[in-house]
C-alpha cells in the first residue's frame, strides 16, 4: 500500500470518527454514554501522549499526573480569572504543557533512565504541593466549577466535551502517527535502542528528546483542561492523582508501544474495563485490576496486544521480520 | 516568630528522624545502589512491612520484635522477587530498562491497592511501652519513640554495613556490584549472590517497617512520600555507600525538620523530592559517589 | 606541508584522581592509515571517546578540518565527518540490519534524501561486508562476529571523512581479518582517513602507514610500524618491564 493511499485512509477514518461522535450527540438523548465515553477519549489522548516519549523514545514518564493536573488547574485559573471559554483553556494548557515539557526535558533528560522516571514523580508531588498552597484556585479543599452554557449546536455541555474529546484524539493520534513515520520517529527509535550509538550515528539525541517531551507534555496538559468542567469540580488530590500516571503508562504498554494504534487500543480496553468494574464491583478493584494487568503484560507480553497480534500473524504466515 | 530554641528543637528532631530515614533507605542502597535494580517498589515493600508489624502488634507483640520476626519472611520474598525480576528482565536485555521500571511501578501500585482492600484507607498505628511518652533532655522534650527509633536505626545501619564489609557473602555482594566478571572467574555465581543480596535488602525492611509505624501512623499511600525520601537519601549518599546513607539521611531529616518548623506541614512532601532533583541535576554521583 | 585532518593538541582527560590521557598530541594527515596501539587501559578508547565527543576534555583542543570541535556535541562531529565503531558492538536491537545502516545514512550524508536511496546505499555497504544475505533480519539475530562487521558498516554508512575503528577485528578468524583489512584499505583508497585501534599486531603492521603507542595515558612511541614495534619501551609496556638480574 502506498504512503499516500495510507494517508487518505487515515484521514477518512478520522473524519468518520469525529462525524460519528457528532451524530451520536444528536441522536442519543441520555447523557450517561457521553459521560463514560469522554473518559475513554481522555485516556486515549493521555496514553498516546505518553507513548511519544515513553514508547518511541524509551523514557518512562511517571509524571503524567503532573501535566494532567497542571492542565486542570490552568483551566481553573483561566476560568476564575478571565472566564475564558473551553477552547482557550485547552490552547493555553497546551502551551503551558509544552513549556513545562521543555523545562523538565532540559533538567532531566540527561539523567539515566530510572532517575528520569523518579524525577517525573518528584515533579508531580512538587507541582501538587504548590497548587495545594495556592488559595486562588481553591487550595487543598478544591474549587467548584460552574459550567457555562454549551456552545451551539450542542444542547448539553457533556455532549460538547465528548465531541471535543474526539477531535483531541484525532489531533493526538495524527501527531503520533506523523512522528512515527518520519525521521523524527526513526531517530527516537535509534536513541531508545542505544543512545550513545545513535549520537555517534549523527542523531541529534537531545533535540529529539526535547521535542518528544514538549509534544507529549503539551498533549497531556491539554487533555487535563476540560476535566475541570467535566467533573464540575477541581481539587489537587484528584487532579494530580497518581492513577493518571499509572493508567497512561499501562494503557500504552498493554496496547503496544511500537505503533500509535497501541495506546488507543489499550485505552479503549482498559478504560472500558475500569468503568465496568467501578460500576459493578468497586473503584478499588478497578485500580487493582489496572495494576495487575500492567505487571502481567510487562512480564508476559512485553510488546503488548499489538505484539500478540504480530506473533499470531507470524505463526500463520511464517514471517518474522523486523519489529514495527 | 523565629527563635533559636525552635530551630534547635528542629535540628535535634531532624537528626533523630534523619537516622530513621537512613534505616528505611539502606535496603535500597543495596538493591538499587549496589545491584542496579530499578526498585521503585521499595517504599511499597516498606509500607507492607509496616502493616505486617501492625498485624503482629494486634496480637500483643512489641513492634520491634515484630519487625525482627518478619525478617525471614521478607528475606524469602526478596529472593523470589529478584528471581522474577532477573528471569524477566536482566536475562532478555533489549529495552528491559523501560519495562523493569514499569514492572516495579506496577508492583508498587498493586501492593498499595491490596493494602487498601485489606485495611481500608484509614491510618493505623501500633502500641508499645515507649509510644506516647516523652523524655526530657536539657530544655527539650523528645518523644521516647523517636529515641528508640534512632537507636534501632543506628544499630540496623551499622549491622548491615558490618555485614557487607566483614563477612564473606557481604564482600561477595560488594564485589558483584563492582566487577561481575571477576567474581564469576573466582567461582562464585553472580546471580545467586545478587539474589541473596536482594533478599537481605528486603529482610532489612522488617525492622525498618516497624520503625515506620512506630514513628508515625501509616496509611496505604505512604509509599508515595517515601519514594522521594528513600531515593533522595540513596542518591545523595552515592550509590552503594552505607556511611553515606546515614549522613544523607540526617541531612534530609534536618532540612525537612527546619522547613516544617518555618513554613508548616503543607510544604513537607515536596522537600525530599526537590532535594532529589537538585542532587540529580548538580551532582548525580552523590556525596560519596563512586 | 598539508594541513592535518584531525589535530589533537595537548589533550588531558581525568576521571577523579585517575589521569586517563596526559597531554596527548597527534596530527592525523588526510588520507592516512593510522594505527593506535597500547596495552589495556592505556587510554586508546578514551582518546577515541574524546575525539568523537562522548567525553569532554579537561585540557587541550581537538580540531577537525581546521575548525575547533572541542565543544561540539557528538552528533555534529559525526555530521562533519567523524565516524567510529565501538569495541563492544552497540547495535540498534529493535531494527533490522539494513535499518541500522539507514539510520546512520539518513542522519548524516543522506539528510533530506528519500528512503530508497538510503536503502540502496545501505545494501551496497552490506554486500561489501558480506552481510547482504542478512540485511532484512533483526540485528538481534547476528552473531558476535557479524555484529562487529555491521558495526563497521554502520560507521561507514555515515560517509565519514575520518573513520575510527575500535578493535573491530577481535574474535574474527584469520580469513575474516584479511577480508576486513582489504575492505578498509579499499575504503582508504577511496579517500577516507582511517584510525585503527587494534591488538592484533599483524593486522596493524599490514594496515598502518604510521603507528602510535600509548601507555598509561602518554605517547611512548610514534613512527612507522616497524620502528614502533621494535621500540623497547613499547615491548616493555606490553610485556611488563624486564626484571632485574
Amino acid at each position: 500500500m502506498q504512503q499516500a493511499q495510507r494517508g487518505w485512509i487515515f484521514w477518512a477514518v478520522a473524519a468518520l470518527f469525529v462525524g460519528a461522535a457528532a451524530v451520536a450527540t444528536f441522536s442519543i438523548k441520555n447523557e450517561y454514554p457521553f459521560f463514560a465515553g469522554y473518559l475513554i477519549l481522555q485516556f486515549m489522548v493521555l496514553a498516546t501522549a505518553w507513548n511519544i516519549l515513553g514508547g518511541y523514545a524509551g523514557y518512562v514518564n511517571f509524571g503524567t499526573s503532573a501535566f494532567f493536573g497542571l492542565g486542570v488547574y490552568t483551566a481553573v485559573f483561566l476560568f476564575k480569572a478571565t472566564g475564558a471559554p473551553l477552547l482557550v483553556q485547552i490552547a493555553v494548557a497546551a502551551a503551558v504543557g509544552a513549556l513545562l515539557g521543555f523545562l523538565v526535558g532540559l533538567l532531566t533528560l540527561r539523567m539515566r533512565g530510572i532517575f528520569f522516571s523518579i524525577a517525573t514523580i518528584a515533579l508531580t508531588i512538587i507541582i501538587e504541593t504548590f497548587i495545594i498552597n495556592w488559595k486562588f484556585v481553591g487550595g487543598a479543599t478544591g474549587m467548584p466549577m460552574i459550567r457555562p452554557p454549551a456552545m451551539p449546536p450542542f444542547d448539553s455541555y457533556i455532549k460538547m466535551l465528548f465531541v471535543n474529546g474526539a477531535v483531541m484524539v484525532v489531533i493526538a493520534v495524527a501527531l503520533a502517527r506523523f512522528i512515527q513515520g518520519s525521521w523524527i520517529g526513526r531517530g527516537l527509535r535509534a536513541l531508545r535502542d542505544d543512545e550513545l550509538a545513535a549520537a555517534c550515528s549523527g542523531v541529534p539525541t537531545l533535540k529529539l528528546k526535547l521535542l518528544a517531551c514538549v509534544i507529549s507534555g503539551a498533549l497531556m496538559c491539554a487533555a487535563g483542561a476540560p476535566n475541570a468542567m467535566y467533573l464540575s469540580f477541581a481539587d489537587p488530590a484528584s487532579a494530580f492523582n497518581l492513577n493518571y500516571s499509572v493508567s497512561a503508562l499501562a494503557m500504552a504498554l498493554i496496547g503496544g508501544t511500537g505503533h500509535w494504534i497501541g495506546p488507543v487500543l489499550g485505552a479503549l480496553l482498559l478504560s472500558s474495563t475500569q468503568q465496568l468494574l467501578t460500576v459493578t464491583i468497586s473503584s478499588e478493584v478497578n485500580v487493582l485490576v489496572l495494576g495487575l494487568m500492567l505487571v502481567l503484560f510487562v512480564v508476559a507480553a512485553p510488546d503488548g496486544i499489538l505484539g500478540l497480534f504480530r506473533r499470531v500473524r507470524a505463526r500463520f504466515t511464517g514471517d518474522a521480520g523486523g519489529r514495527v | 516568630m523565629f527563635s533559636f530554641e525552635l530551630l534547635l528543637d528542629a535540628v535535634v528532631l531532624g537528626l533523630l528522624v534523619g537516622c530513621f530515614y537512613a534505616a528505611v533507605s539502606i535496603g535500597l542502597s543495596v538493591s538499587f545502589g549496589l545491584l542496579d535494580v530499578p526498585h521503585v517498589a521499595h517504599p511499597a515493600f516498606l509500607v507492607l512491612a509496616s502493616y505486617g508489624t501492625y498485624i503482629l502488634n494486634q496480637h500483643g507483640i512489641d513492634p520491634i520484635i515484630a519487625g525482627l520476626m518478619l525478617m525471614p519472611v521478607l528475606f524469602v520474598f526478596g529472593l523470589f522477587a529478584y528471581r522474577v525480576y532477573y528471569e524477566t528482565f536482566e536475562r532478555r536485555g533489549g529495552d528491559a530498562g523501560v519495562r523493569g521500571i514499569a514492572f516495579f511501578f506496577g508492583v508498587a501500585f498493586v501492593i498499595e491497592v491490596l493494602i487498601i482492600l485489606m485495611f481500608g484507607v484509614d491510618q493505623r498505628s501500633v502500641q508499645a511501652l515507649y509510644i506516647g511518652k516523652s523524655m526530657g533532655i536539657g530544655d527539650m522534650r523528645i518523644p521516647l519513640r523517636l529515641l528508640v527509633a534512632f537507636g534501632v536505626a543506628l544499630t540496623l545501619t551499622a549491622a548491615l554495613a558490618l555485614y557487607l564489609a566483614r563477612t564473606f557473602t557481604g564482600r561477595a555482594i560488594r564485589a558483584v556490584a563492582q566487577d561481575e566478571l571477576a567474581l564469576r572467574l573466582m567461582g562464585a555465581n553472580p546471580v545467586a549472590v545478587k539474589q541473596w543480596a536482594f533478599g537481605i535488602a528486603t529482610a532489612v525492611l522488617g525492622p525498618a517497617g516497624a520503625l515506620l509505624i512506630i514513628v508515625a501512623p501509616v496509611d496505604p499511600t505512604l509509599d508515595r512520600a517515601y519514594i522521594g525520601r528513600t531515593f533522595c537519601v540513596v542518591v545523595m549518599a552515592g550509590l552503594g555507600s552505607m556511611s553515606g546513607t546515614l549522613i544523607a539521611g540526617i541531612i534530609l531529616g534536618v532540612i525537612e525538620s527546619i522547613v516544617l518548623t518555618l513554613y508548616g506541614a503543607s510544604w513537607a512532601p515536596a522537600i525530599s523530592f526537590a532535594m532529589l532533583l537538585a542532587v540529580l541535576a548538580v551532582r548525580p554521583q552523590g556525596l560519596m559517589g563512586r | 606541508m598539508s594541513q592535518a585532518l584531525l589535530d589533537v593538541k595537548g589533550v588531558t582527560k581525568r576521571f577523579g584522581g585517575f589521569t586517563a590521557l596526559d597531554a596527548v598530541s597527534v596530527a592525523i594527515r588526510p588520507g592516512e592509515r593510522f594505527g593506535l596501539v597500547g596495552p589495556n587501559g592505556s587510554g586508546k578508547t578514551t582518546l577515541i571517546n574524546c575525539i568523537s565527543g562522548v567525553l569532554g576534555l579537561d585540557k587541550g583542543t581537538i580540531s577537525f578540518l581546521g575548525a575547533d570541535i572541542s565543544k561540539l556535541p557528538t552528533y555534529l562531529r559525526t555530521r562533519r565527518g567523524i565516524a567510529r565503531s565501538f569495541q563492544i558492538p552497540r547495535p540498534f536491537r529493535t531494527m533490522t540490519v539494513i535499518e541500522n545502516l539507514m539510520v546512520a545514512f539518513e542522519f548524516t550524508a543522506g539528510h533530506g534524501h528519500g528512503g530508497h536511496q538510503s536503502r540502496d546505499e545501505a545494501m551496497a555497504l552490506l554486500e561489501q561486508m558480506g552481510l547482504g544475505a542478512k540485511a532484512f533480519r533483526p540485528s538481534s539475530e547476528l552473531s558476535q562476529v557479524e555484529l562487529r562487521k555491521m558495526e563497521l558498516a554502520r560507521a561507514m554508512a555515515a560517509r565519514p571523512k575520518l573513520l575510527i575503528s575500535d578493535e573491530a577485528m577481535a574474535g574474527l578468524s584469520s580469513a575474516e581479518i584479511d577480508e576486513v583489512l582489504d575492505l578498509l584499505i579499499k575504503v582508504n583508497q577511496d579517500g577516507i582517513t582511517i584510525i585503527m585501534i587494534e591488538h592484533i599486531m599483524h593486522a596493524v603492521m599490514r594496515f598502518s602507514e604510521r603507528v602510535m603507542c600509548l601507555d598509561a595515558g602518554r605517547i611512548i612511541a610514534s613512527g612507522t610500524p616497524g620502528e614502533v614495534m621494535a621500540d623497547q619501551r613499547v615491548q616493555e609496556a606490553y610485556l611488563g618491564a624486564s626484571s632485574q638480574g
